[in-house]
């Protein structure tokens, strides 16, 4: 118990101190996670967009497979894309593998699912409430596009955050395909299951208790645009 | 020659392009799930004047009126816009109200503007345009709010203002005020009233015969998915044709 306790005081006062190899493995994990949010989004939000509005053949099939895509084991993601990516794969000539991009690429194929469901289901709620409206002001297909993602951008970013919260937490896909470097591939989640099977636990508490502080930020980001969706009458 | 004969034809297209009145359909039905909601009718809509539809539920008003507009297809017969199929580039010149009203999640002068920008108004003119249109509705003092913030009476009044922004020929109402209090009521009724002096043709329906009288100068009759009889609406008031709509209008049940 005691070393517990020396352990939260330590990880407190590398916290503090702004400790350099904290610091570091902090920034990455924010740079990649980040990163594979805005990548998730690009594609996730048009793609959404796309399922929700256009009618064709296996839309629902395509809504399946989307929603059930949201629950993908990080582990499994994690070694598809290293098999994409290692020297035998077909992106092998990359040489990506254990760089930071290759857990961006990971993170991304994780995230965009996530958005993209989360999406299509906002714009599809939209749209059955807004299509009679919009046909009677003359709005054709392609704009309605645009206006039905404006009008959605409360519920599409909280969509965004749940992504990227979920990218910020695996562990499962970044430590296959980036290796967990030190220096170089080495994020918060990672450098946990490391320092605590190497029994560092002050590295890995003060890691755990960044990495709460960001679950917490983003919960507190969602519920702000809840209440600020509210106060102006959007919901 | 040829060239120049074609080249005054399509200006002709094109002139007559901004118009929709008079809207006329021919042999509308519609059918749902095996049930004839509109049986073969025959409408015109021109000149000026408010004409009012009335009818027991289920007679086929709000399908019909939707079909004029071009939002559903009918299952046979056809609908014509001053002569040519209807299109969406003048979908803007028909306004049409919902029972209950659709606004964006914007502003209130954002909501009028979407419906200018949509109508290929420039940019320049499109504040003023909606900012005329909402005063016109005593809306001005809320054209910053929210739109989904205001009481229910100023929403629909909103939707209106959203639909005479664009100038259209036409109004359309389907039960504007059924959800609404006297107050709000009277609001609509009044600008209506103006509407439709000012020359732009108004088709209303509703259930309300108060409202019939102050606004109607006309009336069809609809029922069992059918026009039982269209006259001027004293004459309707004084002595309806039919035996349903003389039941209707001393407000026994029709069905």
């Amino acid at each position: 118990m005691q070393d517990f306790a020396a352990a939260i005081a330590e990880a407190l006062r590398l916290i503090a101190g702004f400790d350099a190899n904290l610091a570091e493995i902090v920034i990455l994990s924010l740079k990649v996670s980040v990163s594979a949010t805005i990548l998730g989004a690009a594609i996730g939000l048009p793609l959404g967009a796309l399922i929700a509005i256009a009618s064709f053949p296996g839309r629902a099939l395509a809504i399946l497979l989307i929603n059930a895509m949201m629950g993908l084991p990080p582990v499994v993601v994690g070694l598809i894309v290293y098999l994409m990516l290692s020297n035998a794969g077909p992106m092998g000539s990359f040489g990506l593998l254990y760089s930071p991009t290759a857990m961006v690429i990971a993170q991304t194929v994780i995230v965009t699912p996530i958005i993209a469901a989360l999406a299509r289901q906002t714009i599809e709620d939209l749209r059955s409430e807004y299509d009679e409206q919009l046909r009677a002001l003359g709005v054709g297909p392609l704009r309605a596009v645009p206006t039905l993602l404006w009008d959605g951008r409360f519920s599409l970013l909280t969509a965004c955050l749940a992504g990227f919260g979920r990218a910020a937490a695996e562990v499962g896909a970044v430590i296959i395909v980036g290796g967990n470097i030190n220096h170089v591939t080495r994020v918060m989640t990672t450098a946990i299951a490391l320092e605590t099977s190497k029994g560092d636990l002050a590295l890995a508490l003060g890691l755990g208790l960044i990495l709460l502080a960001i679950a917490i930020a983003i919960n507190a980001a969602v519920l702000g645009l809840r209440a600020t969706a509210t106060r102006s009458a959007y919901a | 020659m040829p060239e120049g004969d074609h080249q005054l034809d399509t200006d002709m297209r094109d002139r007559r392009g901004g118009e929709v009145l008079p809207i006329q359909g021919r042999g509308l039905a519609f059918e749902r799930r095996g049930r004839r909601i509109l049986d073969g009718i025959d409408i015109d809509i021109e000149d000026t004047g408010t004409l009012v539809l009335i009818g027991p539920n289920g007679a086929g008003k709000s399908l019909l009126v939707r079909i004029l507009a071009g939002l559903i297809q009918p299952t046979a017969g056809r609908v014509s816009w001053a002569g040519s199929l209807p299109d969406r580039r003048r979908a803007p010149r028909i306004g049409f109200v919902f029972q209950r009203p659709v606004l964006l999640r914007r502003s209130v002068l954002a909501n009028t503007e979407y419906a200018l920008a949509v109508a290929g108004v420039g940019r320049a003119d499109r504040t003023r345009r909606a900012q005329a249109a909402l005063e016109r509705a005593r809306l001005t003092h809320l054209m910053h709010s929210p739109a989904r913030v205001l009481s229910g009476g100023e929403q629909q009044l909103l939707s209106i203002a959203r639909a005479l922004a664009t100038g259209p020929e036409i109004l359309i109402f389907d039960e504007p005020t059924s959800n609404l209090d006297p107050a709000a009521t009277t609001a609509i009724e009044r600008l209506i009233g103006d509407v439709r002096s000012e020359g732009t043709r108004v088709v209303l329906i509703t259930h309300d015969l108060g409202q019939l009288r102050r606004l109607a100068d006309e009336v069809a009759f609809l029922h069992h998915g059918r026009i039982i009889e269209r006259t001027p609406s004293t004459a309707f008031l004084a002595k309806p044709q039919s035996a349903a709509a003389q039941a209707f209008v001393r407000g026994e049940i029709v069905l």
